[in-house]
């Protein structure tokens, strides 16, 4: 048996990973400060809270199995018009119940579907998923007598919470509800990704022929985390139409799952803070942005996720930053805005070639003194 | 007594092409068994085949008498059939304390567990440790695999198939790459292995094949040359004549 000091320090380093951290802590103490800080923005804050954990599911799947997907909102929305149906029909009044429910009804999408994802290329899995949404979109539009259709499922009446907490108008108790929802499934989600089911998957993202190679079933993995993510959207989606007694056809766009995959490249993956720091970031830089440039402030975001992409999350926010921030001080239109980037983008590649041009030339003239210098040592007898 | 791993008549064709033309062998139980053959051979092909990355074109593949020629390759490794990889294959963002407690928790039945935490149960923690011990990767095991030294890559290389506890283990090159200095403490290990698992080793170096094999098969050009014992595989002049590269009718 190996000496004890070298199990007991194997046996700490296989925890770290689970490790609350204090930043952790910080985080989540700030979420509860947030309730008593702002009471006057729980409406925004609650679409945070319903987006983060819809933006945590994708990252479960995105981030720990790596399967990309482009129609997240497939779940999402089966998950908002389950549970608009349940209390427009007085099926299930109660709402957590009803949350459950809606979950697992998207659950059963998920898993019916998983076996599309599993084979394939990213490119495969995009349009996979893609489809699958226009699929839901197009036979909830199809069905008005239960959906509404395009007019969407109106005459929705949200009972009180565990039977005793009425949302109001405001969005306090809708924002209290979420959050806890959210906090409740973070940290079931975080249990799960710090077991051996969640080191798997992230074998399985990194490698997955070794991880058949030693007795891994990849597919099974895959199809358990797809379908544990897909009862987190529906349970995101539910969350929306509760709090705000609506269903309409856009819980179910391409618009809704491609800014999901936004809130991810905001936040990053793989740590399962990304989409909820992600969400935070979006809202309040669309917030922004809307206010700043009510018109075109798709422009920005745009402008945004280009720079996030190209320069990294870090050097891409401090460019973008820096943009947003002489545009606003020159008071600049997004047209002038976008003629100077033309600018010095164009610029930038004349200075790079006249820059490559010069570094070869000084290569070149260290190389010529090097062999210069070697040629005469020896000649030196 | 069946033999530990066998085949039987084994072929697979891409296109018009048979990288294995009717491959029947056996592999005894214990053995020491050494694959050798020039480039092209079909050596790749038949561990493929083994393990079911790839499915034959026809034949069959016995693991101690039971068919497994259609049964999915995490199940051939769940049967005692266990392999290294001639490139690594490893979880590189994972440390070696990790890696090797994914094939030994899958092993146990324990991978899919969703509850508890990595490394509460002490009875895998122990056998972790164990196995790093036994491949010298102790100083490094809570170190990120992708920068880990070669070395030791290739060392855990072994160490994740070895906690698979095969009965049958493949060794694909398990020396490929690692620089003169290192190579020792490689084929230390893999002569180490416990005497009752039965290793069958591909490889180009043969200096390791013979140092190391008490029985070698040889192929060439999908089908199997000569098998038999390393002296009788030595003075056997076919074998030289195909490894030196000269036409067989000459």
């Amino acid at each position: 048996m190996p000496p004890t000091a070298l199990l007991e320090q194997a046996t700490r380093h296989l925890a770290l990973r689970a490790r609350w951290r204090p930043l952790e802590y910080a985080f989540w103490l700030a979420a509860l400060a947030s309730v008593f800080l702002f009471p006057g923005r729980h409406l925004i804050l609650t679409e945070i809270a319903w987006l983060a954990l819809f933006a945590l599911s994708l990252d479960l799947i995105l981030g720990y199995a790596g399967i990309i997907s482009l129609g997240h909102a497939a779940f999402f929305g089966l998950g908002s018009y389950a549970a608009a149906l349940l209390a427009k029909h007085e099926i299930i009044n109660e709402p957590v119940a009803a949350l459950f429910v809606s979950g697992l009804a998207a659950a059963v999408l998920g898993f019916a579907t998983s076996f599309l994802v599993l084979r394939g290329s990213d490119l495969t899995r995009l349009m996979v998923t893609l489809g699958i949404a226009l699929i839901m979109r197009e036979i909830a539009n199809q069905i008005p007598e239960l959906t509404g259709g395009a007019d969407g499922l109106q005459g929705v009446v949200i009972a009180p919470i565990l039977g005793t907490f009425q949302l109001d108008i405001f969005g306090h108790v809708g924002y209290v509800y979420c959050l806890s929802v959210l906090f409740v499934l973070f940290l079931l989600a975080r249990r799960v990704v710090c077991s051996p089911f969640g080191l798997s998957l992230r074998a399985v993202k990194g490698n997955p022929l070794r991880s058949a190679s030693i007795g891994i079933s990849v597919n099974a993995r895959l199809v358990a985390i797809y379908t544990f993510a897909a009862f987190y959207a529906g349970v995101a989606g539910a969350l929306l139409a509760q709090t705000t007694a609506f269903a309409s056809l856009d819980v179910f766009s391409l618009e809704r799952s491609a800014d999901l995959l936004l809130v991810l490249i905001i936040g990053g993956t793989g740590y399962l803070y990304g989409g909820l720091v992600g969400a935070v970031a979006f809202k309040f830089i669309q917030d922004a942005l809307a206010t700043f440039d009510p018109q075109y402030w798709q422009y920005w975001i745009g402008l945004l996720l280009v720079l996030l992409v190209l320069f990294g999350r870090i050097y891409g926010g401090v460019i973008a930053a820096a943009v947003f921030g002489v545009s606003y001080w020159l008071r600049l239109s997004f047209f002038e805005c976008a003629l100077i980037l033309l600018a010095v983008g164009a610029g930038y590649r004349h200075i790079r070639g006249w820059l490559d041009r010069l570094d070869a030339r000084v290569l070149e003239f260290i190389r010529g003194a090097r062999s210069a210098r070697a040629a005469l040592l020896q000649r030196r007898p | 007594m069946p033999a530990a791993l066998e085949t039987v008549d084994l072929q697979k064709h891409f296109g018009g092409i048979a990288a294995v033309a009717g491959v029947s062998f056996k592999v005894e139980r214990g053995a020491r068994h050494a694959l050798i053959g020039p480039n092209g051979a079909g050596k790749t092909t038949v561990i493929n085949l083994l393990t079911g990355v790839l499915r034959p074109s026809a034949g069959r593949i016995l693991l101690a008498g039971e068919d497994i020629t259609l049964v999915e390759p995490h199940k051939r490794v769940r049967r005692g059939l266990a392999r290294t990889f001639q490139i690594n294959q490893l979880f590189l963002d994972l440390t070696p304390l990790e890696s090797v407690g994914l094939a030994i928790a899958e092993r146990m039945g324990a991978g899919a567990q969703w509850w508890r935490p990595v490394g509460t149960h002490a009875s895998v923690v122990e056998e972790i440790v164990e196995i790093l011990a036994r491949f010298h990767l102790t100083d490094v095991m809570h170190e990120r695999t992708g920068n880990l030294p070669y070395g030791k890559q290739r060392l855990l290389e072994i160490a994740l198939a070895i906690a698979c506890r095969p009965r049958v283990l493949l060794l694909d090159e398990p020396a490929a790459g690692v620089p003169e200095d290192e190579r020792h403490e490689i084929l230390a290990t893999v002569a180490a292995l416990p005497a009752d698992v039965t290793v069958l080793l591909i490889e180009h170096d043969m200096d390791i094949v013979f140092s190391f094999a008490d029985r070698i098969s040889v192929l060439v050009n999908g089908a199997l040359f000569v098998d038999g014992a390393p002296e009788q595989v030595a003075s056997d002049p076919r074998v030289k004549a195909v490894y030196l590269g000269e036409s067989l009718d000459a």
